[in-house]
């Protein structure tokens, strides 16, 4: 593989190509993320990680729908202290490839606390969590509100010197205004998007299946509305956007990047394809760019937009 | 690692009505359903069981038959396999699943140690290990006589001269654990293969006597799960997720996750803590 076409730059990260793992997936031990690495993924992107310890919410949290997985894990995790051991050990493990630590707070002092100590445990970059669905107080309920939204970014951006990505919800009305948000006050990156509020209830007993009863719905099922974000986005921001939902193949991963992503984040598809998926979306973007003449990926970014 | 459309479709919970509650023990009770994917399971493999309104646990699947019938046995322990042991005939479960791999078959002489509900899944290993023409040696163990389980049924499978059953209060077969008749047993006999679940500190110590006889073995291992497909990271050991590259080890991949077989393991959280 030509690693020259497929590299981009992200924020002052450098990919060896245009697929990362997203937020969520694995990613709670060094030695998952170095399996991920491995399998050709150009940067992991950690579990998220709070202040305190986090247990998440009783099981089911997950289920399947026809096109997607919907999920209410409800963000479980060891808190930063104990993360932090991960951090270095996953750091020592992934050598060139980056790490990003996804971080999320139940206030402005929270997000930047975590996320200072993540970059002081050795995160190449953060991911602000303002967009998860399922837990109250945090999440989207932070990145639904412009005005909290920017008090975050900005907070996180002045305690860290490394790329700030902020990941967004597709949970609001107008998401590229969200998007002007963040990269005002600061963002270095966006992420479009985190999943989107879901729920399925079993007809036999007429119960909510998820524990939390609402979750965020993943896979192929919510592609089409993240590409609508992405472009949208691309029209009215500068910074760079990863685009995220339902990439399963290089197709996905293109039609992403001519919306306007210069790179992608791929999850739910590890399930049905396997961690070879990063591989072989890489692979099949590098043929796409020969048949088509391009010399680099970023000649596809936001290419749709001329049109 | 390819997870094919049939295992896609596995992941779809079904619900189905609770046949048939037997209880093997004042601990232990195996519920009976009908669901035609899971009667298809390889032994060792493993499913999602919903009780609606309180947890979905990981089970073992203990028996199939050709009618779709799926068995698993369930140890009170916690809040959720309480409620399944309160549930009665005719009441709805949730079942996702088969998930993970299996234990790998084989006509020679084979040696099964098996403890407490770790008989489950070996139980259905031995039907069709029987089904091979394997000879089948079996140890099993529990704390007292009345917590031994599939006695019976095991001692027509192998014969009764090839089990041996141990309780550590010594109130039936030999006093002690399951690895107590091991040492003897492997400086007797020769086997090609041995299988173990069971606690998993029992379970290291199998492993390292092989490791000593040179024998290959294959663990079925235990973990917190919560997708069950190899996403949410939850099971994993080493580089291993139990739910998807488990949940049967072989000898080379415990020898890579030694620091944690018998060990460690990770809680609800996330966090690396000493197995009881």
């Amino acid at each position: 593989m030509n690693d020259n076409h497929l590299s981009v730059s992200v924020a002052s990260l450098r990919l060896s190509n245009p697929t990362m793992l997203a937020s969520g997936i694995l990613g709670y031990s060094a030695e998952t993320m170095e399996e991920i690495a491995k399998s050709g993924a150009s940067a992991v992107v950690t579990k998220s990680v709070g202040l305190k310890p986090r247990t998440g919410y009783a099981n089911p949290t997950v289920v399947q729908t026809k096109c997607g997985l919907i999920n209410a894990m409800g963000l479980p995790n060891p808190g930063i202290e104990e993360f932090a051991k991960e951090i270095k050990a996953a750091k020592a493990a992934l050598a060139a490839t980056p790490l990003i630590v996804s971080v999320y707070g139940f206030s402005e002092e929270e997000y930047a606390t975590v996320a200072k100590k993540a970059a002081e445990a050795g995160a190449d970059a953060i991911e602000l969590n303002v967009s998860c669905p399922h837990v109250k107080e945090t999440g989207s309920e932070i990145g639904q509100n412009p005005e909290i939204l920017s008090k975050v970014v900005r907070k996180v951006k002045s305690s860290v010197d490394k790329p700030v990505f902020v990941k967004l919800s597709p949970n609001v009305t107008d998401i590229a205004e969200i998007a002007e948000t963040a990269e005002k006050a600061g963002a270095d990156a966006l992420t479009a998007i985190n999943t989107v509020k879901a729920m399925a209830i079993d007809t036999e007993t007429a119960i909510p299946i998820l524990s939390n009863k609402i979750g965020g719905l993943s896979g192929p099922a919510i592609k089409p509305i993240a590409i609508r974000c992405v472009y949208e986005i691309y029209e009215r921001v500068k910074v760079p956007i990863v685009g995220c939902g339902g990439v399963t193949n290089w197709r996905d991963a293109v039609e992403f990047m001519l919306a306007g992503a210069s790179a992608v984040q791929i999850g739910t598809a590890v399930a049905s394809k396997g961690l070879s998926v990063f591989g072989a979306v890489s692979r099949g973007v590098e043929a796409y760019l020969k048949r088509k003449g391009f010399k680099s990926v970023n000649e596809i970014v936001g290419l749709s937009h001329r049109s | 690692m390819k997870l094919s459309a049939y295992r896609i479709a596995a992941n779809k919970l079904r619900t189905t009505r609770i046949l048939c509650i037997k209880t093997e023990s004042p601990t232990v009770k195996t519920l009976t359903f009908k669901d035609k994917v899971c009667a298809k399971a390889k032994p060792g493999q493993f499913l999602m069981l919903w009780i609606p309104k309180v947890d979905e646990i990981p089970l073992s699947i203990m028996d199939v038959n050709e009618s779709g019938e799926v068995s698993v046995a369930v140890k009170r322990v916690g809040e959720a396999t309480t409620m399944l042991h309160k549930m009665k005939e005719g009441e709805v479960i949730g079942v996702r699943g088969p998930f993970g791999n299996n234990f790998t078959l084989t006509d020679g002489k084979v040696l099964i140690v098996g403890g407490g509900t770790g008989l489950a899944p070996l139980w259905l290993l031995a039907k069709k290990l029987a089904d091979k023409k394997a000879k089948i040696f079996f140890v099993i163990g529990a704390e007292t006589k009345n917590e031994l389980l599939f006695r019976e049924r095991i001692e027509k499978i192998c014969g009764k001269e090839n089990l041996i059953a141990t309780t550590e209060d010594g109130s039936y077969g030999v006093k002690g654990l399951a690895t107590t008749p091991l040492k003897p047993l492997l400086a007797k006999e020769n086997f090609s293969i041995i299988y173990t679940c069971g606690p998993e500190k029992m379970m290291r110590k199998v492993f390292d006597l092989a490791e000593e006889h040179k024998i290959p073995l294959e663990a079925s291992l235990e973990r917190l799960m919560r997708c069950a497909m190899g996403l949410c990271g939850s099971c994993v050991v080493g580089r291993y997720r139990v739910c998807r590259d488990g949940p049967v080890f072989n000898s080379n991949k415990l020898r890579q996750i030694k620091g944690e077989f018998g060990v460690s393991k990770r809680d609800f959280n996330g966090k690396r803590i000493p197995l009881e």
